[in-house]
């Protein structure tokens, strides 16, 4: 090793810094490290989780939502056990390539009755933030049964089983209890139907005012064309719906966000 | 055991095995690069939304916004487009093609248009797909003029949204007819481009066919494209042509749906897309 190496600054010029040469104490001390440690993540997560949810900026009522019908729940309920999201996604970002393919960015509050929360993070297939009413339920079970028939090109698997289980409201009203405990809205009324509003919007013939009533612009149709209400029925209904609740020919975007 | 030699720095003073640390200070670059930073930060705190105040977030002098963003971006390409949009509205639909500038705005903006919105059913290569027709070849249901595909694409097909959507449906057979009847028929149909499936079913299938599809289909099978019933004589078939599609389509008939796009894109992309979709081979 050479000798000739620069020497360290003298001990009299560290004197004038030594508070900063304090850390030296810290970093002796495996406890108080850990303390400190703490305390500067404690710190840094409060500021930036605590103003969401008191700042306006974040905090944006939107007119049109609602919570989720139990056919759609039910439906969501499937596009999470079935792991959509890994492929696709449900977050129209403000950009312009977004918003001319996808329609209008996404909203924080068009997630708000979403527990959890689907935007995803990665796209092998489209975002499907608005999917709803952009194809007719005939394609929807098209490319359900088989992607491949109408995109060719398409890699996702095939869901043609969906059409052939059939789906009994045997635990919706826990569902719709185990959202309600997480925030979600359901009130009393819309717990007691559940089971009848389940049944009634895959039924074009049934008694569904109350279900419209209870849930504004519900679409009830028979979704796979098939009599009874299978899991193709309950997925192509939340399908059918996304994005489509918030007006946006009366949204006015406040511009500081 | 140390080997510490005069001019070395200071060590921490931990020894393993003999072993010491020096306590060399950080490098130089490397603290002026960390002060910088911090330096970097406060500016770019002050100029961009960054500290929770009690209401709102400070909005930055710079006053940048992400929805402020993408709505001037936007905003900006409908301006540089602003012109050439007003001249695909106001031209006539059979003179777009003759204007290069303009057949080239609108077969490239179509194009676009036609991979967002019209490829999921229609094929990204719009060659289409069993039930979803091939928009490459001369066979139009609807009819393949610029006027004709433009008026499809801007009310659709058979759709509830669209008061003056295409309409027509064909009749489930079953319903008037007995199998034996649908068997006939069924052989008479494909006799018309290929080899029935029972050859001595024909002539009898033929009489049917007059009595019940001719109406709309033709006595000589062309089709009629003004109620979009298909010409039978090509060999060119939407669910298809063999035996077993055959009888579900005349039994069960079929409902092919497309939306109306007057309400989801605007005047210009309508006649862009039109365009495009004509300049594909099949336009007439």
């Amino acid at each position: 090793m050479s000798t000739e190496q620069k020497s360290p600054k003298p001990a009299s010029a560290r004197k004038r810094f030594s508070i900063i040469d304090k850390h030296r104490i810290i970093e002796t001390n495996a406890t108080l490290l850990l303390i400190f440690s703490f305390l500067v993540v404690t710190i840094g997560g409060l500021v930036q989780i605590t103003p969401l949810f008191y700042l306006e900026n974040t905090i944006e009522k939107v007119e049109g939502m609602r919570p989720y019908t139990p056919l759609e729940l039910t439906g969501r309920e499937i596009y999470v056990r079935e792991g959509c999201y890994t492929c696709h996604s449900q977050m129209i970002r403000p950009m312009r390539d977004e918003v001319e393919r996808y329609g209008h960015y996404s909203l924080a509050a068009e997630s708000m009755y979403d527990h959890p929360f689907q935007w995803g993070s990665k796209r092998t297939g489209p975002d499907l933030a608005r999917v709803g009413g952009r194809y007719s339920d005939e394609w929807h079970l098209d490319h359900l049964r088989d992607p491949q028939s109408v995109v060719p090109e398409s890699i996702m698997p095939k869901y043609a089983f969906l059409e052939r289980r059939m789906i009994e409201p045997t635990y919706i009203v826990d569902l719709l209890k185990a959202q309600r405990a997480v925030g979600v809205p359901y009130t009393d009324e819309m717990i007691e139907h559940a089971a009848a509003d389940f049944m009634a919007q895959a039924d074009p013939d049934s008694d569904y005012g109350g279900l419209q009533e209870r849930y504004p612009n519900t679409q009830v149709r028979n979704f796979d064309g098939a009599p009874g209400v299978s899991e193709m029925d309950a997925m192509i209904a939340y399908l059918q719906m996304l994005g489509t609740l918030v007006d946006f020919s009366t949204f006015t975007p406040d511009a500081s966000r | 055991m140390s080997n510490k030699q005069k001019g070395d720095p200071e060590t921490t003073g931990h020894s393993w095995d003999g072993i010491e640390e020096f306590n060399n200070p950080m490098p130089r670059w490397w603290l002026w690069t960390f002060y910088a930073t911090i330096i970097w930060a406060i500016g770019y705190s002050i100029a961009y939304p960054a500290w929770p105040m009690v209401n709102r977030a400070t909005e930055g002098v710079l006053g940048w916004s992400t929805r402020g963003e993408v709505a001037k971006e936007i905003a900006a390409v409908n301006e540089a487009n602003e012109a050439i949009n007003a001249r695909l509205e106001s031209s006539e639909l059979s003179d777009i093609s003759s204007d290069p500038d303009l057949n080239n705005y609108a077969v490239q903006a179509g194009g676009a248009v036609f991979r967002t919105w019209c490829a999921q059913c229609h094929g990204s290569g719009a060659a289409g797909a069993p039930g979803y027709p091939n928009l490459l070849d001369d066979d139009w249901l609807w009819g393949g003029d610029i006027e004709s595909i433009y008026t499809t694409v801007r009310h659709g097909i058979r759709n509830e949204e669209d008061p003056d959507a295409r309409w027509s449906q064909m009749p489930s057979f079953g319903e008037f007819l007995d199998k034996e009847e649908i068997e006939q028929v069924v052989n008479y149909v494909m006799s018309l481009t290929g080899t029935p499936q029972d050859p001595s079913q024909v002539d009898a299938g033929r009489e049917v066919y007059m009595d019940n599809c001719a109406a709309c289909h033709m006595e000589d099978a062309t089709g009629d494209r003004m109620q979009g019933a298909p010409n039978l004589g090509n060999a060119i078939w939407l669910y298809g042509g063999d035996y077993d599609t055959l009888m579900e389509t005349v039994t069960y008939s079929r409902f092919g749906v497309m939306p109306s796009w007057e309400e989801r894109l605007t005047e210009a992309q309508i006649r862009a897309v039109s365009t495009y979709v004509h300049q594909l081979g099949g336009g007439e």
